[in-house]
């Protein structure tokens, strides 16, 4: 018999139930909430006069909806302001642990699970949320749900769900100067398509990806579900251990030497089989521009737009025209003289002290083009804000001419004031460059912070290699 | 939840692939607390000429012509016809509430996003997933046939077209019983409550740090 690869073995742990046909009742060990997908939940579990069966296991933030600007009057608009109230209420009302907007530890859902340690190796991890993928990065199979599963959740600590199909995602090799997660993310969807996990979970593998830190490998796997996966995950190794160890709610002591002993195991078997498996080579992965609506619409640096008379089949020259259509580009324009109006530098996707680093490297001793109307850098959290205070990267930005915000989710969707305004064209480190994402009539080209930094300064695309 | 059982829609084209949830229900309307009201907003940004926000009228907001939901022919369709990956992107269900709002109870596709697929049968909706070449078919009879309305039976697993041809699609067993019957989630999986207090009491010997959770 052949050995089990992490996504069995995750699940195999977690089965409470399963029915004739293969449903699993699945057991679920981290719900993390946020305020726009939970609302509806919490008051369908008071319609129904339910209860969560485990608050400890829930922990709530805010993140979509607040401002990234002063905070000290509280959300001005009122629609906005209302959801975040609800979410505090019910918080309140059920004893789950919230972390509320005046606090350090709030940021993006994402950012502030890894961060404190809530989410932790072996577990199964949810949230009204579709870049929950994230998570996976540890080892943990974790995926987005809707409303009705939030409050399924609250309800009964389980889900109903059918194993995924599995796939490896192998890089091997070393990845040249300049390169970070974020292209690997944007090669591989380049390479399989915006559908092309669908049904499946993904596992990351290969010398690239042991060789990424953990912030990398969120960043990898928060993009799972631009390839169409709910889940992607890395398997737990001596990186992920070293990360979580010491984290505020990481178990402590001999919990601690429980918990690494199961940990140490949770990876694929050498002999596992995967119902499908691709390759790719680290050393060839350029840095990458998205140049359409939908992130597999992706080229590198010295690429060009393509044209789509050149499209693969009628539908895709449909796509492609449409997409150029929206985002006011030309067939064959060189990638490096696409010129940005904003530049956006956040995100559940790379908005990590890591992340902000390398925006920093390059933003260091630069001034944001004057073409550019606005730069601005928001922190994956308060302690990510604080953190890179701490190393003066603010001041690096800040003298740059960039814009030094508050944490949330920001101009990732543009629920809150941060926005682009019809027809403006954006650098950004977000995850989704769909029609309106962004702000509507707004354009979106996805990149890695190093290549956003870039851009800010030079007005225009550029390869950060050549800086 | 509501039953589905038999439906005779009228059916729409949305003729472009990969729709993603943003565009189904665009961002500002995830604002609401609320669970109704979402279809008079359902793609947005595709059916007005101008921006909506949500408590704005919809009323007398300029239409977008060529949009396919605003034709004279296609109003009052339950079926929405589209093509490949559709539902992409977010998890929200505020996407299969707006659709549902709006009046739509199946969509046919060639492949749809794995978590929208799942939201809909939460939410009486009926995702069909049939053959590229099939849908390609259907969109162009629709096209050409004005009135073109399709019978889908869940309980027999099939779409019927005008001509008599019966098309039969796949859906999970455990789904269809629940759609079919209207049946809630919760109160199911509550029927397995030993269960899930056996998975517990196990879980707290093996992995002890799982439980107890956050501290303020
Ligand atoms: S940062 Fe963007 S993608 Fe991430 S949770 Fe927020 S809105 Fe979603």
């Amino acid at each position: 018999m052949s050995g089990l690869t992490l996504f069995q073995k995750l699940w195999d742990a977690h089965v409470v139930h399963v029915e004739d046909d293969g449903t699993t009742l699945l057991y679920i060990d981290r719900h993390l909430v946020h305020e726009v997908t939970s609302p509806q939940a919490f008051e369908g579990l008071k319609l129904a006069n339910r209860t969560p069966r485990r608050a400890d296991a829930a922990v709530a933030v805010p993140d979509h909806n607040v401002p990234t600007t002063d905070r000290s009057q509280g959300i001005t608009d009122p629609v906005s302001r209302l959801q975040v109230e609800t979410l505090d209420a019910n918080c309140a009302e059920y004893g789950i642990t919230e972390f509320k907007m005046g606090d350090i530890r709030q940021g993006i859902v994402h950012v502030i699970g890894p961060e404190a340690g809530l989410t932790l190796p072996g577990m199964t991890v949810v949230c009204g949320d579709s870049h929950t993928s994230t998570h996976g990065a540890f080892g943990a199979l974790a995926f987005g749900i809707g409303t009705s599963e939030v409050e399924h959740v609250l309800a009964t600590q389980c889900l109903w769900q059918k194993p995924s199909k599995t796939m490896l995602v192998k890089v091997e090799g070393e990845l040249g100067r300049g390169i970070t997660a974020k292209d690997i993310a944007l090669a591989i969807i380049g390479k399989i398509g915006t559908a092309g996990g669908t049904g499946y979970a993904l596992e990351f593998g290969g010398s690239a990806i042991r060789a990424l830190t953990m912030e990398g490998r969120m960043t990898l796997c928060n993009m799972a579900i631009e390839a169409g996966a709910r889940a992607g995950m890395v398997a737990t190794d001596a990186t992920t251990i070293e990360y979580v160890k010491g984290r505020p709610y990481a178990p402590k002591g001999a919990a601690w030497e429980q918990a690494v002993a199961w940990w140490g195991t949770l990876h694929s078997d050498a002999d596992a089989v995967f119902d499908r498996v691709v390759e790719l080579d680290a050393a060839t992965i350029e840095p990458q521009v998205t140049w359409g609506t939908s992130p597999e619409m992706v080229t590198t640096i010295n690429g060009r737009v393509p044209n789509p008379a050149d499209a693969p089949s009628d539908i895709k020259k449909q796509d492609w025209t449409r997409a150029l259509e929206y985002m006011g580009l030309q067939g064959n324009t060189p990638i490096a003289e696409i010129s940005v109006d904003k530049v956006f530098i956040g995100s559940c996707t790379n908005s990590r002290i890591e992340d902000i680093r390398e925006a920093a490297i390059v933003a260091k001793g630069r001034k944001v083009a004057s073409s550019v109307k606005l730069a601005m850098v928001v922190p994956g959290s308060g302690l990510v804000k604080q953190q890179a205070e701490a190393e003066g990267l603010d001041k690096i930005f800040i003298e740059a001419g960039f814009e030094w915000r508050e944490p949330g989710c920001s101009m990732c969707l543009a629920m809150n004031a941060d926005r682009l305004e019809p027809g403006e064209r954006c650098a950004s480190t977000s995850n989704r460059n769909f029609e309106g994402r962004q702000g509507q009539g707004g354009r979106t080209h996805l990149v890695s912070p190093a290549m956003a930094a870039a851009a800010a300064c030079a007005g225009h695309f550029v390869d950060v290699r050549k800086l | 939840m509501n039953k589905f059982t038999v439906l005779n829609g009228l059916v729409v084209p949305l003729d472009r692939a990969n729709v993603d949830t943003d565009a189904i229900i665009p961002k500002q309307f995830l604002k609401s607390i609320k669970r109704a009201g979402f279809g008079p907003n359902l793609f947005d940004e595709w059916r007005y000429l101008d921006h909506g926000e949500p408590g704005k009228p919809n009323q007398g907001r300029p239409l977008n012509p060529d949009f396919v939901l605003n034709q004279p022919r296609y109003q009052n369709a339950s079926v929405l016809l589209a093509r490949e990956n559709f539902g992409c992107g977010s998890s929200r269900e505020h996407a299969p509430w707006a659709l549902e709002d709006y009046g739509f109870r199946a969509i046919i596709a060639p492949s749809f996003a794995d978590i929208f697929y799942n939201n809909c049968f939460k939410n009486g909706i009926l995702p069909i997933v049939l053959d590229a070449v099939v849908v390609d078919r259907l969109f162009k009879a629709c096209e050409t046939i004005e009135g073109y309305v399709l019978t889908v039976d869940l309980d027999k697993q099939t779409v019927t077209t005008p001509s008599g041809e019966a098309i039969r699609f796949e859906v999970d067993g455990g789904r269809k019983h629940r759609l079919l019957n209207g049946l809630d989630d919760i109160g199911l999986t509550l029927l397995q409550g030993d269960k899930i207090n056996a998975y517990e009491a196990r879980r707290r010997q093996e992995a002890p740090w799982l439980f107890g959770g956050p501290r303020q």
